[in-house]
């Protein structure tokens, strides 16, 4: 079987598709270059990202399945679900060459692709919910995050819509980079962030008093709208999962 | 900003408003405009859950929990011995600000208790709104509640700032509300929805020809009833609700289960429990109006009064109707589709989807995600195999029920234990 490794960018991907229809191999695996499960005898070979290349399959994929297609594809291909590539790539091939829907769900790879690309949208979803700014002492609305999928990207146009007027910056600490909006443009950067930007001890060297009141008038709002008589821990904890905790400023304890 | 007095406020009069269940921050068409802050075109974001497993998706509070009534359901009714706190307009202003730029919630709901008198009321509440539109440049969601006996110029400025607004009428029937509130009667509570309810009409035929006519309460209305304060049977409660959303164009009709908070007599004690799968079935039979295509009359009858406490209102009905099944999965319209219990509507949409490019058998529609449990009974698909016992409804209900876990059932278990149990001498 062959492989292909590629560099874990979308485009990177998309030229892996573009080399696949070149070179036509018998079967293909497509991996990220950081995956080293190769067996014995397996060829493998890097493939060079190529924007050019990439630009091509995309454009065709749009022609073929229209953009409901091309998002799908996407979305699904940031889960980083371990072997997403080879179900993305196998849909690929039915849909170049059966032009087979994205929505026909009697086929087990489109509905595949579609479980996982409703769990991206969730993961997206909770992000825009989840996410806690902070204002630091040099007037930047600041939050980490550590989303289960790579959802960053799909975030950016949903806060840069809602907070127009003031500059923030969502950092993924997963994955080691962020967006930065300011006042402009979303941008991608990267941070070298201290340790303790997260602990309390050390929050008011980043922090402004006022943000540690709002923090805490907002525990108290938490605390005080819930009905006690009405406790159901087990709902809370579905549609708030414990490992969010850390990030949400109402669950961390005082 | 006074740090501690804030603080306090906030606490009673974020209590004092959270019996109140929307939280609804969907169905808006507010955009950001001139980049100013905030955006309500999208969907609704919940941003937390209190431990109640309750959405957190506005900053819910009362203006103040001064009231001159004395209903007896209400935890700030006049003659109840509580703290009371009044927030100024720009402290609502602040908060909402405030919370809305770290991302805690999608906008503000504000009620208030009643002071003075409703029209008094009702300014405060607009004030808050329009400063925050036009002072703050604030396009978050505005939820205001429409004070009962409001005059109809106040109601009309409210629905331009407001993406929201609503009235609890709180008990589903007259007598009900003669009982518990004697001093409100029902025609203050109907008059600013049927201004308001115009006013959205009047609005959106405007726009249709002048394309820049503000947008009113593009959220339309909604309202609430309290479930079990009173003796309402479900037929009652869900007729009502159908009158709502038909004669008013409700976006939605809220239940909420009785939660005790007071010793009077007429009202159910402190420590009984609050009836929270009543509430969910109620829920149900409201999706299946709104949703499904179902009519009020065929769930609920003068000799079927009440929803099954457990079996979903859904299968009920389909048990009461079996000559209506089984149904072909390959060639029903969508509408019959719905109406296969343990078939929600997504998988309508997924099957007549996947329907297109072959027929569906068992394996499809299970990978589809149907709950197979339920919905086996009712249908055939592209397979030899499918029930064809003719069964008595109560034989099908035993056989769905032994293979279900509902998360209810302890809940209606002892709620039957309990009915054995004061068995009715007339049965």
């Amino acid at each position: 079987m062959a492989i292909y490794r590629y560099d874990s960018s979308f485009e990177g991907f998309l030229s892996c598709i573009f080399d696949f229809y070149e070179q036509k191999p018998n079967t293909l695996s497509i991996v990220p270059q950081h995956h080293n499960a190769l067996s014995f005898f397996d060829t493998s070979e890097d493939v060079i990202t190529d924007p050019e290349k990439a630009q091509r399959v995309w454009k065709g994929l749009k022609q073929k399945g229209g953009s409901e297609t091309t998002t799908a594809i996407h979305r699904a291909f940031l889960s980083e679900i371990e072997g997403i590539e080879d179900i993305l790539l196998s849909y690929i091939i039915k849909c170049f060459k059966e032009g087979l829907s994205i929505k026909n769900y009697a086929d087990s790879d489109v509905l595949r692709i579609s479980k996982v690309v409703k769990m991206v949208g969730r993961e997206k979803h909770r992000m825009d919910a989840f996410v806690r700014f902070r204002e630091t002492k040099d007037g930047i609305y600041f939050a980490t995050i550590a989303p289960d999928f790579n959802v960053l990207p799909l975030n950016s146009t949903h806060f840069k819509k809602r907070y127009a007027d003031q500059k923030w910056l969502i950092y993924d600490l997963k994955r080691k980079y962020g967006i930065y909006y300011d006042l402009h443009t979303v941008e991608t950067i990267e941070l070298q962030l201290s340790s303790d930007i997260n602990t309390t001890s050390q929050a008011s060297l980043y922090f402004t008093q006022e943000e540690l009141q709002y923090e805490e008038l907002w525990q108290n709002y938490f605390n005080s709208t819930n009905i006690a008589s009405r406790k159901n821990m087990r709902l809370h904890v579905q549609h708030v999962p414990k490992r969010y905790w850390k990030y949400l400023s109402e669950k961390k304890p005082s | 900003m006074n740090f501690d007095r804030i603080k306090e406020k906030l606490n009673i009069l974020a209590d004092a408003a959270k019996y109140d269940v929307s939280c609804s921050s969907s169905g808006s068409k507010r955009a950001n405009k001139n980049k100013g802050l905030g955006d309500s075109s999208g969907m609704g974001i919940c941003h937390s859950y209190t431990e109640d497993g309750r959405c957190v998706s506005l900053l819910k509070i009362l203006l103040t929990n001064h009231c001159i009534f004395d209903c007896a359901y209400c935890v700030t009714r006049k003659s109840n011995d509580i703290k009371r706190a009044a927030f100024k307009v720009q402290e609502v202003v602040d908060l909402t600000i405030n919370f809305y730029r770290r991302n805690y919630i999608e906008g503000l709901f504000l009620s208030s208790g009643i002071f003075k008198n409703a029209d008094y009321t009702m300014e405060r509440l607009i004030a808050v709104a329009k400063k925050l539109r036009e002072e703050e440049n604030f396009n978050g969601y505005i939820h205001l509640k429409s004070i009962p006996g409001a005059s109809d110029e106040l109601m009309r400025e409210a629905g331009l700032y407001a993406d929201r607004l609503s009235v609890n009428i709180e008990i589903p029937s007259a007598s009900g509300l003669k009982l518990l509130a004697p001093d409100k009667n029902r025609e203050d509570f109907l008059k600013p929805m049927r201004k308001v309810k115009n006013e959205i009409i009047q609005y959106k035929s405007e726009k249709k020809i002048i394309k820049s006519t503000p947008i009113y309460a593009p959220a339309g209305q909604s309202t609430q009833m309290i479930i079990g304060a009173t003796g309402e049977t479900d037929a009652q409660i869900m007729y009502t609700s159908a009158y709502f959303y038909k004669e008013f164009q409700m976006k939605r009709v809220y239940y909420s289960g009785y939660i005790p908070i007071s010793y009077d007599k007429r009202l159910p004690s402190i420590g009984t429990e609050v009836p929270m799968l009543r509430e969910n079935r109620l829920y149900q039979a409201d999706w299946l109006l709104r949703f499904y295509g179902f009519d009020v009359r065929e769930l609920l009858t003068k000799e079927h009064p009440n929803l099954d406490a457990d079996v979903d209102p859904k299968l009920g009905w389909a048990l009461r109707n079996l000559d209506k099944f089984p149904v072909n999965i390959n060639t029903a319209d969508r509408n019959t589709l719905a109406r296969i219990p343990g078939v929600g509507m997504r998988s309508v949409h997924k099957i007549i989807h996947a329907r297109r490019y072959r027929n569906l058998n068992w394996e499809h529609l299970k990978n589809i995600g149907i709950a197979m449990n339920r919905a086996k009974y009712f249908i055939t698909c592209d397979s030899k195999d499918f029930e064809t016992k003719d069964r008595t409804p109560g034989q099908l209900k035993s056989m769905i029920m032994q293979e279900s876990a509902s998360k209810f059932r302890k809940a209606y278990s002892s709620q039957l234990n309990l009915f054995d149990s004061n068995a009715l001498p007339t049965l």
